[in-house]
Parts: C-alpha cells; structure tokens; sequence
C-alpha cells in the first residue's frame, strides 16, 4: 500500500534530512561530543547547551565542557607533547598535509554545518576551501620556520653563539566567535606546526565544525593528545586556562578588553606567553604568516666554547 | 619473642577458594567514594606518611639514593606540615648510603633481598644477602617468594625458605613480596598471604613492581582479607604493603578507603600500610598543593627524584 503522508520534505541543506531521507525513516542525528587524547568523550559534568539556528531550528546539543574535561585534556596535551615536539619538522610537515587531505575530502560536510549556523552556501564554500589551503600552508612552514627565525649570533668572546627555537608546550587556543572553522584550523595548525600539543575551546555560537574537524583529526596521523577540543562557555572556563600551571601559553582570539587584561594578569603565575589574535581577517592573507607559529616558540641560545 | 602460641600450621592446599567476579565488584565499589576537601588533604597527607619511596634499578648509584633520601626529608619545603615518608626502599648495596643519609630523620631503611626480584638463587644465597642487608644496617627487609616452587606446589619450600629468612633478619622486619602477577590465580594469592603470614611475614607485599601487572585493588584486596582472617584467628596483626603502578594521588586515596573499610582504623597507620612507590609522592604533593592554591600544578614545579 502506497504511502501517501503529505510530512513536508525537509529544507534543502537542512540536516535533519539529506537528499535520500525518506518521510518514514527516522534521522540518525549526530552527537557532539569533546575530543580529548584522540577519544571522544561526553563532557564528565553531563552538562550541555542546545543550539539552534537564526530560523529557531535544534541544531543539537553541545557538550559544555567542565574544569575537569580541561584538566583531563592538559594531561593528554602534555602526554602527546614529548613524542609531538621529537618528531621530526618533515614529519610533521606530512602529518598536517594529510589533515588537508581528510578536510578536502569531506569538504561537503563542513559547508553544510557552516550554512546551518548561518553561512551563506557561497561564504561557506570560500572557508571551507581556505581551511584546506591553510593547512597546506602551514604543513610547508613546518620544516622552513626554523631557517627564517634561528640565527648565529655574533658575540664579542671566543664563542659559537646561536639562537634557535623550541616549542612552548601546552598551548590553550581560545578559537574566534566568527569563522569558527577557518579560525580554529588556522590557530590548531600554527601551534603543532611548530611542535607544541594544543586544547582548543571552539567558537561557543558556532560549534559544529569544531567537532567535525576533530573527527578529520582523528582520521588522519596525528596522534591523540596533540589537538584536543573542547566546547562550551569561555567566561566560566577561562580561569582554569589562565591559572593552570601545566599550561605553557594561551592564545586568545576575541577583543574582550576585559578578557584581556584578565588573560595577560592571570598568565603571570607560571609566565604563559599570551598571544592575541584581535580583528584578524581569517580567510585573508593576514592569517598566513610563520610569526603565527613563532609566537608559540621559546629561544634557546647556545654559547660553544671555540678555539681551545 | 615474634613466636606466637602453639599453633598448628594448616593444610595451605585448603586456604579458602577466592570469588573472583565478587572481590573484583568489590574492589570497584572502593572506587566510588567521594573524598573531598578536608578529607582529602588529611588522605593525602596520610598517603603521604605510608610511601615507602623507591629506587631499585640497575643504573642506581649512591648520588641517586642520596638524593632520594634528600626528597625523603624534604617532600616539598614550599608547603608547611608535610609529614616524612616512611622509608626508603633501596638494594642492599646502598643500604649504608641511605641509611647515612637518613641520620636521625626517623625514616627506615628497607631493603630488598633474596635475590631480587627472580628470587631464583640457591637458599644459602639468599640468606647471605639478607643478612648482608641487615649488617649494612636495613630496618626491613623485603624477600621475593619462590614463585616457581610455590606454583609447582612446593608449599613446604616456601613456607620453609620464608621461615629462614625471617630468622636471618633479627631484629629487621619481613616484607613478603608474593608477586601476585606471576601467580595467575586469585586462589593463588590468597594461599601464598597464608602460607607467608603463618611462616613469619610481618608485611606481605604484593609485587616487585618489575612484573605487570603490579599491585591492583581486587588482588590487595585478597591479601588484606587473608590478613583480616588470621587476625581473627591469632590475634596478630600483620602489614599490607600493595607496590607498583600505584603513581596516582586519586588510586592511593581508593587504596586507603579499601583498608579502611575492610580492615578498620587500626590499619591506617604506616605501620601497618604502606605504598611501594616511586612517583606517587610527586603527584600528592601536586595535588595538595592543587587544594592550597586552587589551581593545577605542573610537574615541573617539583623535583624530578
């Protein structure tokens, strides 16, 4: 018998139904979860935020990630850490290439999530296919950053002197509210190009993405602990980022003046380098720049006795 | 006088068969507890007071033992009232060294003998170490049983090996390492906690923390109800020493909720508990200082050893 339920079909690009549902299949939605060393966990305090489109539409249930769903992602960042920065530059350089290549091929997924939190299908598009060209961007720097900003030094004594650069560590990225994946893949790539191990707080209105793109990390070779990525609200996570003591640096992308000053106050317990990324054009050339990977970087210089 | 009241030594083939699936939903349950705050820094602290802080490597050598008795005494000056750990654990070799560098801190000396950790020397070897041990100066002692022996079925081997040794170390006190992942069964250790209770051990200790799996909650806690039981049978008290794979603040804290609930208070003391550890001290001490400041520590804000 034929079934003749007039259900109305769902909106082109919605996700509640892509081209093939049928008006008698139920929808198998997607959970949103963190991403924390290379698992994906529900957040431990069970708690959540739902968000929904300008349209008023449940887009789903975002995870909203407690004190104890960071500090378990500090340990897995610094876990990774050892074993990220003692790859070798090339390596790492591949490993980023082939994130690239996981993003491009699932291309389709990302301008849907952007257009349902808001995006225009062509704005879409551009981020999507920028994301992609920025790790490539960023996967090359990976074995040149070192050329550009080590230097012998000269010195007024019997010595080699020479200056090069060493990951920070433990990086806290505060992604951008808007351009929430070109953003995160921007910040994500410039910190583990040059070797540190990352936690990433994903834009808190336009999440999706964010835990999408932590599905095409964990496809690809990057070993689980190096991004870790986390949602819910900055304004009651941000004094466990600044104050955490295992936490080498935070890089905040946001104007909050307020947020700011809390930021570059609270860093002074254990000297974090503070980065802030303000007004930024994400998608323009402005956002492709070794200094974003040295930002992360200490100096080591070393003074080698010569002609003994 | 350790000689207690005449007393028959039972059949070991008889020790009571273990339910493995019932003390494993046991032990998860020490799990579940919540200890927070006040309670918590008074667990750690105690947890604190029962490490016996550990160093037994090949590569060992006097510097590494000094300043492993220097971390003994000085867990973390930044923090006021911390209290000591309760010994040292070192090869009897380095006993002199450690035992130089403990002067007059109340802190013991303990030593593992008997051909640590195989066990697999003649008996005379291993009573000459013993005893070698205690001349150094060793507070205690910690003997491997012969887990060959004592899987082949030998009981009357081990109960006797562990009875010449507990007569070799005089005044020291006897800690039995049963290495409780060499002996397959839960079965197994139960009857080996008999066997070492009744032929002299003051503690009994689960592993060398050279096998995996080391010490575990379900497997200390098969050894802690054999102690309950011949406590109930003799009235003498023996000490419980779980070591290996304990390096987590929170672990330890499960650790001391199960002797508290299965043995009571009077357990609760390093005299009769004790962790076998080595990097459990530094994760304590970052967690109290985590309750003090409120913020998490990092490890590089305390000492590597």
């Amino acid at each position: 018998m034929p079934t003749t339920t007039k259900k109305a079909k769902p909106k082109e690009g919605s996700h509640r139904g892509s081209a093939q549902s049928s008006a008698n299949r139920l929808n198998v939605q997607k959970t949103y979860k963190l991403f924390i060393g290379g698992k994906f966990p529900r957040t431990e305090s069970g708690r959540y935020y739902t968000l929904k489109s300008a349209e008023g539409e449940q887009l789903g249930n975002i995870c909203r990630a407690s004190r104890k769903d960071f500090r378990e992602s500090v340990l897995a960042a610094r876990a990774a850490f050892k074993g990220w920065s003692a790859k070798s530059a090339f390596n790492r350089s591949q490993i980023l290439y082939r994130l690239a290549e996981m993003l491009e091929g699932r291309q389709a997924q990302f301008i849907d999530e952007l257009t349902m939190q808001g995006s225009t299908k062509v704005a879409a598009q551009k981020e999507v296919i920028a994301a992609v060209d920025r790790l490539v961007y960023y996967a090359g720097w990976c074995d040149k950053y070192q050329q550009i900003f080590s230097a012998v030094n000269p010195v007024a004594s019997s010595h080699f002197n020479f200056s090069v650069l060493e990951p920070t560590g433990v990086v806290v990225i505060v992604a951008p509210e808007e351009n929430s994946l070109i953003g995160l893949v921007t910040t994500a790539a410039s910190a583990i190009a040059g070797g540190n191990t990352s936690i990433i707080l994903a834009s808190e209105s336009k999440p999706l993405c964010a835990v999408s793109f932590a599905e095409v990390i964990n496809t690809s070779d990057v070993p689980g602990g190096v991004i870790n990525i986390l949602t819910g609200k900055l304004s009651e996570l941000i004094g466990h980022f600044t104050t955490h003591m295992d936490v080498n640096s935070i890089v905040y992308c946001g104007d909050d003046r307020a947020m700011i000053k809390k930021i570059k106050s609270d860093s002074t317990s254990n000297l974090k380098r503070p980065v802030f990324r303000t007004a930024i054009n994400w998608l323009s050339a402005e956002a492709e720049t070794p200094y974003f990977i040295s930002d992360m970087q200490e100096t080591k210089t070393t003074w080698h006795p010569i002609g003994i | 006088m350790n000689t207690m009241p005449t007393m028959t030594i039972p059949n070991f083939s008889l020790s009571p068969r273990i339910d493995q699936v019932g003390i494993e939903e046991r032990a998860s349950r020490f799990t579940k507890r919540s200890i927070k705050t006040a309670a918590k820094i008074e667990g750690l602290n105690l947890v604190l007071s029962m490490i016996d802080l550990t160093t037994l490597e090949g590569k060992d050598t006097a510097g590494k033992v000094k300043q492993l008795c220097y971390k003994a005494m000085h867990l973390n000056d930044a923090y006021e009232g911390l209290p000591n750990v309760a010994a040292i654990c070192v090869y009897p070799t380095l006993v002199k060294v450690a035992k130089n560098a403990l002067k007059g801190s109340g802190i013991n000396v303990a030593a593992v003998a008997t051909a640590f950790p195989s066990g697999q020397a003649p008996k005379s070897v291993k009573i000459a170490d013993t005893k070698f041990a205690v001349r150094q100066g060793a507070d205690e002692i910690d003997m491997v049983i012969s887990r060959g022996k004592f899987l082949n079925g030998d009981y009357n081997f081990v109960f006797d090996e562990i009875a010449e040794i507990k007569e070799a170390c005089g005044e020291a006190h006897l800690k039995v390492i049963l290495e409780t992942g060499e002996l397959n069964t839960l079965d197994n250790v139960r009857r080996a906690s008999d066997i070492a209770m009744h032929a002299g051990a003051d503690f009994i200790k689960t592993s060398t923390g050279k096998i995996s799996p080391a010490a575990t909650l379900p497997v200390t806690l098969v050894m802690l109800e054999a102690i309950r039981d011949y406590y109930y049978k003799t009235g003498k008290m023996i000490g419980m020493k779980p070591a290996g794979g304990i390096a987590k603040a929170k672990l330890a804290l499960h650790y001391l909720v199960m002797v508290k609930e299965t043995m009571g208070d009077a357990w609760m003391t390093p005299a009769w508990f004790r962790f076998g550890a080595s990097s459990l001290a530094n994760d304590v001490l970052m967690q109290l200082t985590k309750q003090k400041t409120g913020n998490y520590q990092s490890l590089n804000y305390f000492s590597l050893d």
